[in-house]
């Protein structure tokens, strides 16, 4: 991994790594992408992809309203709201 | 040199489930906010995602519409970004495994019937909505809509002008209404398109650099978007530039399309699985017991509007494109046993009453049932057409329950009595001599045009109520 992937990534993941720790990190990601390629050089051509290691299938629930308005009690532990809504840093598109 | 436009639709659908797709949450639009936004929707820790069935039948329902492959086998994934009105930093979405695989919907143009290929459609959750509005320098956070269950339905880049583009996504329209999937509210937000564009020059195959603008909400909006967008692109080829990949945004008030700031590499999403989410596998009998629920289709609808009720091709479709109107049309005409009648009725009187008023036909004060009662009393002969919009305009003012009623309280009743008829044309002859006059000096081909002029009076001393059949018959007889 070369420091500037790193970087990409601690942003994408809003992860703040400083500029020392950079080779470190990159160290320990490139060990788990080496347990990767090592699973990558298993031949799978006759496996069939799993999307889930439990061998089960999802259960889906009635279309039912069963969460009651639970507002005052959210909003409560909300750091800032206002008008019923949760306030946030500014962002804009 | 002559371009030619290329253009795919990625299209959101909101199904009308009571619920979210992975909570108990109402799914009711205009709640007051937050208030519809359980632990679940807010992500907070510990909860888990259980899917609702509602939404898996119904894109399925969707998938058979579209004559699609349903896959039995289909797999949520993490579609991860932060935004503050995605809790979770992350949509669950479907990509890899769509629940529908390839399908089709034929669109009608002046050009004629054209086939345009669906890529897929998907099952994802929507975001909640950001409020911009100065809040001390902060923005709202409003998640009654975060989870409300959405298919995305993805085209092929298929379509080559904005009619084409506004056929199909009117098709889609008609195709989720007629369904009852998704309540078509398009102003709600419930439909709402991504258009991307580009143009290449005649013949060549390659596809030029494309645009993407986003989240288009009517029909009219489309058009104009495209038009402009399509403009732009040519524009800058010819003069030497070069199209830049980006998301643009139309803004239908002012007319103008602007480039939306680039978020800097947003369009790595590092999908993969949901561990929180098994497959979801759906058996032939399932999908067989979903085929059987499967309405009849406004293309259906309009064959046997035309083959059952002998209407016009052009009125059986204005009649069939939406659910809504085809309900009411059917109601009415089965209310007063006169499809015909109806059919110009709901295409003519009622719908430009809504227009006048802009309401929807959903909120219309006449319900079907009323106008089937008035088309009943002027197939009787009960009252003229005339009277049958003042009975109209007096249901939709709330002035009575039927027709009959306001037909009584009004005294509406077609005047047959020959006495009272003959009494108003004497008394119209007398105050018009001249007219008298030139209207026997003049040869025959003239005389059928003038007797309107004693036709309007007669009718208008008789306040619209004179049977007209009779009207006519006596005043040629004393105009002689």
């Amino acid at each position: 991994m070369e420091p500037s992937e790193i970087e990409k990534l601690a942003k994408l993941a809003r992860l703040h790594i400083k500029p020392e720790e950079a080779a470190e990190v990159a160290k320990r990601i490139g060990n788990v992408l080496a347990l990767m390629d090592q699973l990558q050089a298993t031949n799978t051509d006759a496996v069939t992809p799993m999307a889930h290691p439990l061998d089960a299938v999802q259960r889906l629930r009635a279309d039912l309203v069963t969460e009651p308005n639970q507002r005052e009690a959210f909003m409560a532990i909300a750091p800032a709201t206002e008008n019923g809504l949760y306030l946030v840093p500014k962002v804009i598109d | 040199m002559e371009w030619e436009t290329v253009i795919g639709l990625e299209v959101h659908v909101q199904l009308a489930t009571k619920s979210k797709i992975f909570s108990g949450s109402s799914t009711a639009f205009g709640a007051e906010p937050n208030t519809q936004a359980c632990a679940i929707d807010l992500a907070m820790p510990g909860t888990l995602p259980v899917a609702n069935a509602e939404a898996f039948r119904m894109a399925v329902l969707f998938g058979l519409g579209i004559n699609a492959k349903i896959n039995q086998h289909s797999v949520f994934e993490r579609k991860n970004y932060f935004y503050p009105d995605l809790p979770k930093g992350y949509q669950t979405t479907q990509l890899a495994e769509p629940i529908v695989g390839p399908g089709f919907l034929e669109i009608e143009t002046a050009q004629g019937v054209k086939q345009v290929r669906i890529h897929h459609a998907h099952l994802e959750e929507d975001a909640g909505k950001s409020l911009h509005e100065d809040f001390h320098g902060m923005s709202g956070i409003d998640l009654n809509r975060a989870g409300t269950p959405l298919i995305e339905v993805v085209s092929e880049p298929d379509m080559r002008n904005a009619e084409e583009a506004v056929a199909f996504a009117k098709k889609l329209h008609a195709l989720v209404t007629a369904l009852e999937i998704c309540d078509g509210e398009m102003s709600q937000g419930s439909m709402r398109f991504d258009v991307n564009i580009s143009v290449r020059p005649k013949g060549q195959e390659k596809l030029g650099t494309r645009t993407e603008t986003k989240n288009l909400n009517s029909f009219k909006f489309m058009d104009e978007a495209i038009e402009l967008e399509v403009e732009r692109q040519i524009s800058v080829l010819e003069s030497g530039g070069v199209i830049t990949q980006e998301t643009r945004l139309y803004n239908g008030d002012t007319k103008k399309a602007r480039s939306m700031r680039s978020k800097e590499d947003s369009n790595d999403y590092r999908y993969f699985p949901c561990p929180d989410l098994l497959p979801v596998v759906l058996d032939d009998a399932y999908i067989e017991a979903v085929r059987q629920q499967m309405p009849e289709l406004p293309a259906a609808k309009a064959v046997r509007y035309q083959t059952s009720f002998g209407l016009p091709a052009y009125d059986a479709g204005i009649l069939s494109a939406d659910s809504t109107t085809a309900r009411y049309f059917e109601t009415a005409a089965a209310a007063s046993g006169q499809p015909k009648l109806a059919a110009n009725w709901v295409i003519g009187e009622v719908s430009a009453q809504l227009n006048r008023h802009e309401i929807s036909l959903q909120n219309c004060p006449v319900s079907a049932d009323q106008l089937g009662g008035i088309l009943q009393r002027i197939a009787d002969n009960t009252i003229t057409a005339k009277s049958g919009k003042t009975v109209f305009d007096a249901l939709w003012q709330g002035e009575g329950q039927t027709a009959d009623e306001i037909i009584a309280a009004k005294g509406l009743q077609v005047v047959s009595d020959t006495g009272a008829l003959e009494k108003i044309i004497d008394d119209i002859i007398a105050a018009n001599s001249a007219q008298v006059e030139s209207y026997r000096a003049a040869p025959d081909d003239k005389k059928a045009k003038m007797l309107g002029f004693f036709t309007g009076q007669a009718m208008k001393a008789s306040k619209g109520q004179a049977n007209p059949q009779q009207l006519n018959a006596i005043l040629l007889a004393k105009l002689q």
